[in-house]
């Protein structure tokens, strides 16, 4: 196979998109956790600036998503297919909330009436949760293997086949990350009471992710042993894992002294750490298959062809530089606390 | 009910929502640059508002456009696994190109246009908005190029067999150059831009008629009837191309378009028209020749007909096929006129005096809109049964983990979701419409300038 730089293209590529995922994790992963909490500020002014904090992102954000499923379609297209084909219903109620979301932040300062508004908080705060939720039972899905069979195809039935004790736990562990994570980004964008408030929720979350995080872990270790197998083979791995605990620890450190930036920078490499954790665990498999493991789905079976990932890697290296520009001038342009003007939502 | 009907349902409907919004996005986005630049070298406070007035419009169409765009991007592989596999190695390369080059300049610098105004000066605002109104240009690019390989393939081999035959890229370029692709990238740009400019001329058309807002509609109309009337002719010319691409790569979808079942020459072409599909034959209002001389500039060149391919090779829908068409070109031909029309008066200074012109700009916004979407029908459903063209059969391309439940499940949501969302768009776009570009109430207590108290006063 032909390699550059003494790697091989599909392991680039896979490389790439955990890139992406990991960079759409962080962002959306901060504006959907703002979103879970809304429902806890009571104030209308508290929720206007608390929507005002992702109001001029979140579409951005939004973007890193695109640009991912853009590249695994591109990358891994058998990938792509059965994924998508098989996981069904947690992805159109995915696409359900995304709409849900986004809709609600654009319509809710369109009115001034009560109801209107409380409606469209509690559909922004609803859908923000289930996202970070159905995101974390996706993973599960992944982490755990589905019911993929001869072809590619997968062999599953029934509705609710998505959802199993373990896509449940990694679910809420996500939807705890996140929050932790939202929390933080928000305390950066506020003052005064909101501040204040936020301080003690964040507490919450610490709380909340920690014990979500432990059961999982422990559930990952009891009952789904081929998770760790890489770990015990190439036992300097362990690194990994140990500085994600060490990264975890030093959140609620860093929050006790106020050192929120730093705490955001934590709770950021936090997630990324952790998702390097699953692709340490995957790979070179994308996709186990519940029914034989020969038919994995794995990089060098759903890849396209070598010369679509030189052209695809030519792409994201012209690309990425310039995503990178207007994310910088973009984040520069509203950084600090929140300020509301006409303008605002 | 059949999987396949299903999923085609649900494609035709998600996609045809989807596309109410982009169109207008960009439309909007090039008046907004216009606008704007307008603001910067004549420093009148009209273009400023005018700017304003339009991002808010714009931020609507723009939030459900990228929603509805997202659901699009996931259903090729909910919906489409197998289609997905077998272009996957050249439509993901495309898809991946328009994320990065596209969206993400869009995306970016949507948050300073929309929330930047009295942040960054006036001319980094203009230049954000650019940004997104490129970025909108390019994400049509990539989308369209998408579309037309899938139509026209090329620059690829077929490896694999059966149900692991998939094709691959052996020239990037040829693929993205494929023969429709640019002819059909200028008819949908044009056609994005003619809804954005009609949408202005309709919104400005009605404060002009009810006196309101007069002054500064004024100008608004008359730079969206530039707009729109060079966009509209251009748009003729663009389709005649199309047309043409489309006589020489996909004989079968030329010949459902005008309906033309036995090859003949000299070939008719129909102004409006029926077609019995049963006895292959269209009663109707023609041209004699028409079609050859289109095609060919002589007025007998021989067209091939339907029954030269093969039943299972042709469309089955042709009088629906033939209709969308026919209606495509009738709006075409009446946006030229209407265009030229309101053109010819404003050059004579008598426009703003003609409200029963002005009132039928009120409800042309529909015009484009209609056009887009039946241009897009016939198109796509000329190309049937082939979702790639002479290549993958519509009826193998779906996939095939999903169940009927579940495509119905999913319709259902989508349907009423989208019903939602378009009430909702609507009523707000109604609302920021009456509300106006400005407080006329606050506009009074102040100190007028002169401009300011003639639009007031409306004279
Ligand atoms: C935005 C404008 C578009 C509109 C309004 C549109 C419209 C349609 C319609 C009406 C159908 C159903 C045809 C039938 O059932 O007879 C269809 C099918 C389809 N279109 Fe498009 N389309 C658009 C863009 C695209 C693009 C950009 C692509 C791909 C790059 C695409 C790919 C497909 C596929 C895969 C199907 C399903 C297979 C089929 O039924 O042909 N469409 N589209
Ligand atoms: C004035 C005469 C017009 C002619 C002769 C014409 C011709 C055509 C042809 C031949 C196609 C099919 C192209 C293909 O399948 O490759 C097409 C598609 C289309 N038309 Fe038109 N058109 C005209 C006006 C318009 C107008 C005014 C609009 C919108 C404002 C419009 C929007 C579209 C769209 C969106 C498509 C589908 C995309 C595509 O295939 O390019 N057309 N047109």
């Amino acid at each position: 196979m032909e390699t550059f730089l003494g790697i091989d293209y599909p392991t680039w590529w896979f490389l790439v998109i955990g890139g992406l995922f990991t960079g759409y994790a962080i962002l959306d992963g901060f504006d959907f956790g703002a979103g879970a909490w809304h429902l806890f500020f009571k104030k209308e002014t508290s929720r206007r600036i608390a929507i005002n904090a992702v109001g001029p992102v979140w579409d951005g954000n939004e973007v890193w998503l695109v640009i991912g499923g853009g590249s695994l379609f591109a990358g891994f297209p058998i990938m792509y297919a059965t994924f998508f084909s098989a996981l069904y219903i947690p992805f159109m109620l995915f696409l359900v909330f995304i709409i849900f979301r986004a809709i609600a932040i654009e319509f809710r300062s369109k009115e001034e009436g009560k109801l209107w508004r409380k409606t469209w908080d509690i559909c922004y705060s609803i859908s923000s949760i289930m996202l970070a939720f159905m995101l974390g039972v996706i993973l599960g899905n992944i982490l755990q293997g589905i019911a993929v069979g001869k072809d590619y195809l997968y062999e599953g039935a029934g509705f609710f086949e998505f959802l199993t004790p373990y896509s449940l736990l990694t679910g809420f562990t996500t939807l705890a990350l996140f929050m932790m994570h939202g929390a933080i980004y928000l305390l950066l964008k506020t003052e005064g009471k909101l501040f204040k408030k936020l301080t003690y929720l964040l507490k919450r979350g610490i709380i909340f992710f920690i014990i979500s995080f432990t059961l999982m872990s422990v559930y990952t270790l009891l009952k789904i042993p081929h998770l760790s197998d890489d770990f015990m083979s190439h036992p300097i791995l362990f690194i990994v894992p140990l500085l994600a605990f060490l990264s975890i620890a030093n959140i609620p450190r860093l929050a006790s002294k106020k050192k929120y930036q730093m705490a955001f920078l934590f709770s950021s490499i936090t997630i990324s750490l952790l998702l390097v954790l699953v692709a340490i665990e995957m790979y070179p498999n994308m996709l186990l298959s519940t029914v034989d493991p020969k038919y994995n789905i794995d990089i060098y079976n759903a890849a396209s062809s070598t010369k679509t990932m030189k052209i695809l890697l030519t792409i994201v290296a012209i690309g990425a530089p310039l995503v990178l520009g207007y994310t910088i001038f973009v984040y520069r342009t509203f950084r600090g606390k929140v300020q509301m003007d006409e303008n605002s939502y | 009910m059949e999987i396949e009907i299903l999923a085609r349902i649900q494609f035709a409907f998600t996609i045809a929502f989807h596309y109410i919004y982009p169109p207008l996005s960009i439309g909007i986005g090039l008046l907004l640059v216009i606008f704007e630049s307008l603001y910067i070298k004549t420093k009148n406070k009209d273009y400023h508002t005018l700017a304003k007035f339009w991002t808010k419009i714009f931020a609507v169409t723009f939030a459900i456009g990228v929603t509805t765009g997202i659901v699009m991007e996931f259903e090729f592989g909910t919906n489409w696994a197998v289609y997905s596999r077998y272009v996957g190695d050249i439509f993901g390369s495309a898809l991946a190109a328009e994320g990065i080059f596209a969206f993400a300049l869009e995306s970016g610098f949507l948050g300073v246009l929309l929330f930047g105004w009295n942040r960054v000066k006036p001319w980094v605002h203009l230049v954000a908005t650019s940004g997104v109104f490129l970025g909108s240009m390019f994400s049509a690019v990539w989308i369209v190029v998408a579309n037309s390989w899938q139509q026209t393939p090329a620059g690829y081999h077929i490896v694999g067999e059966g149900f692991n035959a998939r094709a691959e890229i052996t020239d990037f370029w040829a693929m993205v150059f494929n023969p429709s692709s640019m002819d059909r990238l200028m008819h949908v740009w044009l056609g994005a831009l003619l809804s954005g400019a009609f949408l202005v001329l309709s919104v400005h058309a009605y404060y002009l008629v009810k006196g309101r807002y007069v002054e500064i509609s004024k100008k608004a109309f008359k730079i969206a009837l530039i707009v729109a009337t060079v966009f509209s002719l251009s748009q003729l010319a663009s389709g005649h191309s199309s047309a043409n691409g489309v006589a020489v790569n996909q004989p079968a979808k030329l010949a459902a378009l005008e309906g033309h079942y036995e090859a003949s020459s000299p070939a008719d072409m129909y102004l409006i028209g029926w077609v019995d599909q049963k006895n292959e034959e269209v009663y109707g209002l023609k041209i004699p020749g028409g079609l050859s001389f289109l095609v060919d500039y002589r007025f007998d060149a021989p067209i091939t007909g339907l029954n030269a391919f093969p039943k299972d090779e042709q469309p089955s829908q042709v009088n629906a096929i033939f209709q969308f068409y026919h209606i495509m070109i009738i709006i075409g031909m009446g946006m030229i006129g209407l265009t030229m029309l309101a053109a010819f008066f404003l050059w004579k200074g008598k426009l703003f005096d003609k409200k029963w012109l002005l009132w039928i700009f009120v409800f042309s916004v529909f015009l484009p809109q209609i056009a887009n979407q039946t241009g897009w029908f016939a198109a796509e459903m000329g190309r049937q049964p082939w979702v790639v063209y002479g290549l993958l059969r519509t009826s193998e391309a779906f996939s095939q983990a999903v169940t009927d439940q579940q495509l119905i499940f999913s319709l259902i949501l989508f349907f009423f979701i989208y019903s939602l969302l378009l009430v909702l768009f609507i009523y707000l776009l109604n609302k920021k419409i009456k509300k106006g570009p400005y407080d006329e109430e606050e506009a009074k207590d102040r100190p007028l300038t002169k401009e300011i108290s003639t639009a007031i006063t409306g004279n």
